[in-house]
């Protein structure tokens, strides 16, 4: 099943009027339907690394492989339309629509009208934009999440084998970037593409990867591995010292809110009446219940005292601000849980309906767990 | 990937403040417009004419001296057209920007030099006449346009050219689909200037036998014949405004959606 898609064979890239090369003799192979994480420090030529693949960048030596041809010399512009390419400014052409600019790689292909229209319709209801309200809007009317969907669109406009992403969640807010990330994750699981992604961020790396590649200054690689296997033995003082402190909270990024057992709350679902939630608090056996809206979305906590200062339901209590997601970590949990006013994150489905909750003992527990186990393999060692 | 965005998640733009802008604009130039040709109305029923005045504004020579004065300010804008954008993207692309300090020079001393001795200095390479004279106006209102093509095309955002590269442009697609549309507003701005500049530059074409409205404006001074000048002089004023309005009319429509 690993077969490899990419390689790069002894690539080196020296720019004009250096003598330290940016990249230097860099061997990596990217297996077919894997993300590959490049991380690393700023300046280690992570971003160089990835425009090698697509030859925004020429190198000096060495050579590409794509899918088992020496792409190395070939028309470059021929060899990009194969790549999806996002990067962090996006760079949605602003003068065109959003149809336009998804169809950019099509029109250079050469597709036909009708073909590139249901392209368009079916990537946008890909990422989650209605293709009636979207098709015809310009770029600066969308929000930075919508305009980041968007570039995600566009790069796999000609359904290509690969996708460059060179820090593409990096320019977001934390709340739209931990959604755009689950998103993508979702997306990567229906479209299986291979997928080489740029970060600076270990937690993102180890969220996002499925094999990461650490990268030290010239590109050189200082570990390629899973992220599982990189946080219980990193191979030495620079990848600890990349990972940072706190390698057990890091170990929280491996795991999926889906992949731990959920707890139950006691749920009253509107519409509802104020002496049934009542009747609902006194029975429950936790001092707080959670309020659902008609689609089955977590709106309110509520407890005893909350109902008797205001009359309207909708009102009373605790709003539900953050929600987790299937795909979320552990980590981005915890990050929740300390927003949320009852130390309790709410977990949901993709439609936003409530699957059950995570409460802080749990998150506890495994912490716990995880340290004996990093115990356990430092004594080992 | 359900979950739809909501529409208020867009960003809201405030157009208004724009479109206020954008009709003071059209308005603006048209109220000059007619009061001016008002007033040359005016001035044309109720001043008493001398046969000098007479002579001097006859209908047929007044509109032979427009058609001249048009014919003066198109056709050396359009050269202007030809030679300043080519050479501004040319100028702007990796390989020659190190020409565009040189060349930009060049053009600032055209311009610095003042039309009127530009245009006496040109007799000195060439015989006098309309030709000339286009030549002249030709060089003074390069720079603009050249410069304007330039800024334009530096300023397009190099996130959105590099994404159009990454996704297999060619430099020369990436140029024609990307940098030159996002550019338009710019260049055209240029372009405005340059016909303003150009109108009002035709009005001493008449120095080096190029016709023109000026011919009048002269010949008015020469004599004190003040309603002559008056209103050969208001013409060349209502040329401008409404070349500049067309201009300006031309420039919102071909300025690309979205921006």
């Amino acid at each position: 099943m690993t077969e490899t898609l990419i390689k790069l064979d002894d690539v080196t890239k020296t720019y004009p009027g250096t003598d330290v090369p940016a990249v230097a003799n860099l061997n990596l192979e990217i297996n077919r339907g894997e993300i590959l994480v490049l991380v690393g420090p700023s300046g280690c030529g992570k971003s160089t690394t990835l425009r090698l693949i697509n030859r925004m960048i020429e190198p000096s030596s060495g050579r590409i492989m794509f899918d088992g041809d020496d792409v190395t010399h070939v028309n470059a512009d021929e060899l990009r339309r194969r790549m999806g390419y996002v990067i962090q400014q996006i760079g949605l052409f602003p003068h065109r629509t959003i149809a336009e600019n998804i169809s950019t790689v099509p029109k250079l292909l050469g597709w036909d009208k009708q073909r590139t229209a249901e392209r368009v319709d079916e990537l946008l209801e890909t990422v989650g934009m209605e293709p009636g309200i979207y098709r015809d809007r310009y770029p600066k009317e969308l929000s930075g999440g919508q305009a980041q969907r968007v570039g995600v669109a566009r790069a796999l406009g000609a359904d290509p084998e690969v996708l460059l992403m060179d820090e593409p969640f990096g320019a977001i807010d934390p709340i739209t970037r931990d959604r755009l990330q689950n998103e993508f994750l979702r997306l990567q699981d229906e479209l299986k593409k291979t997928i080489v992604f740029v970060t600076h961020d270990i937690d993102e790396a180890i969220k996002m990867g499925d094999r990461i590649a650490i990268l030290r200054e010239q590109s050189v690689i200082a570990q390629h591995d899973t992220p599982e296997a990189i946080l219980a033995g990193p191979a030495d003082k620079f990848v600890e010292d990349f990972l940072g402190s706190g390698a057990t909270l890091k170990g929280l990024n491996l795991l999926r809110a889906s992949e731990v057992e959920l707890d139950d709350v006691t749920t009253v679902r509107a519409p509802t009446s104020r002496h049934e939630v009542m009747q609902a608090i006194e029975a429950a056996s936790s001092p707080w219940i959670l309020y659902l809206d008609e689609s089955g979305a977590p709106k309110r906590w509520l407890d005893r005292r909350s109902l008797d200062e205001v009359n309207s339901i909708d009102q009373a209590g605790k709003e539900v601000r953050v929600t987790v997601e299937p795909e979320d970590t552990l980590r981005d949990a915890l990050e929740k849980m300390l927003q949320s006013a009852v130390g309790t994150a709410c977990v949901v489905d993709p439609t936003g309906a409530y699957r059950g909750v995570v409460r802080v003992e749990t998150l506890v527990e495994i912490i716990d767990r995880l340290q004996r186990e990093e115990q356990a393999r430092q004594e080992a060692r | 990937m359900t979950v739809a965005t909501k529409v208020g998640e867009q960003s809201s733009s405030s157009p208004l403040a724009e479109k206020l802008r954008g009709n003071i604009e059209l308005y603006v130039t048209p109220a000059f417009f007619f009061l001016l040709a008002t007033t040359v109305a005016v001035v044309w029923i109720y001043a008493d004419f001398d046969a000098q005045t007479a002579s001097m504004l006859e209908p047929s020579k007044l509109i032979r001296e427009t058609r001249q004065h048009i014919n003066l300010t198109f056709w050396s804008t359009l050269l202007v057209l030809t030679i300043a954008v080519p050479l501004g993207i040319f100028l702007t692309r990796p390989r020659f920007r190190r020409l565009s300090g040189p060349v930009l020079s060049v053009a600032n001393a055209g311009q610095a030099v003042p039309a009127y001795g530009l245009l006496v200095l040109l007799l000195t390479v060439r015989p006098p006449g309309a030709i000339t004279a286009i030549i002249g106006l030709t060089v003074y209102a390069m720079l603009p346009v050249l410069r304007n093509t330039m800024v334009g095309l530096d300023q397009v955002d190099q996130a959105v050219i590099e994404a159009g590269r990454g996704m297999g442009l060619s430099k020369r697609q990436a140029l024609f689909a990307i940098e030159l549309p996002l550019a338009v507003p710019v260049i055209l701005a240029g372009v405005r200037t340059a016909l303003v500049i150009n109108v009002g530059t035709a009005a001493l074409a008449f120095l080096i036998g190029g016709g023109g409205l000026g011919v009048t404006i002269n010949a008015g001074l020469k004599l004190q014949r003040d309603t002559g000048v008056f209103i050969a002089g208001a013409l060349v004023a209502l040329l401008a405004l409404l070349i500049d309005f067309v201009a300006a009319s031309v420039e919102r429509g071909l300025r690309p959606k979205g921006l």
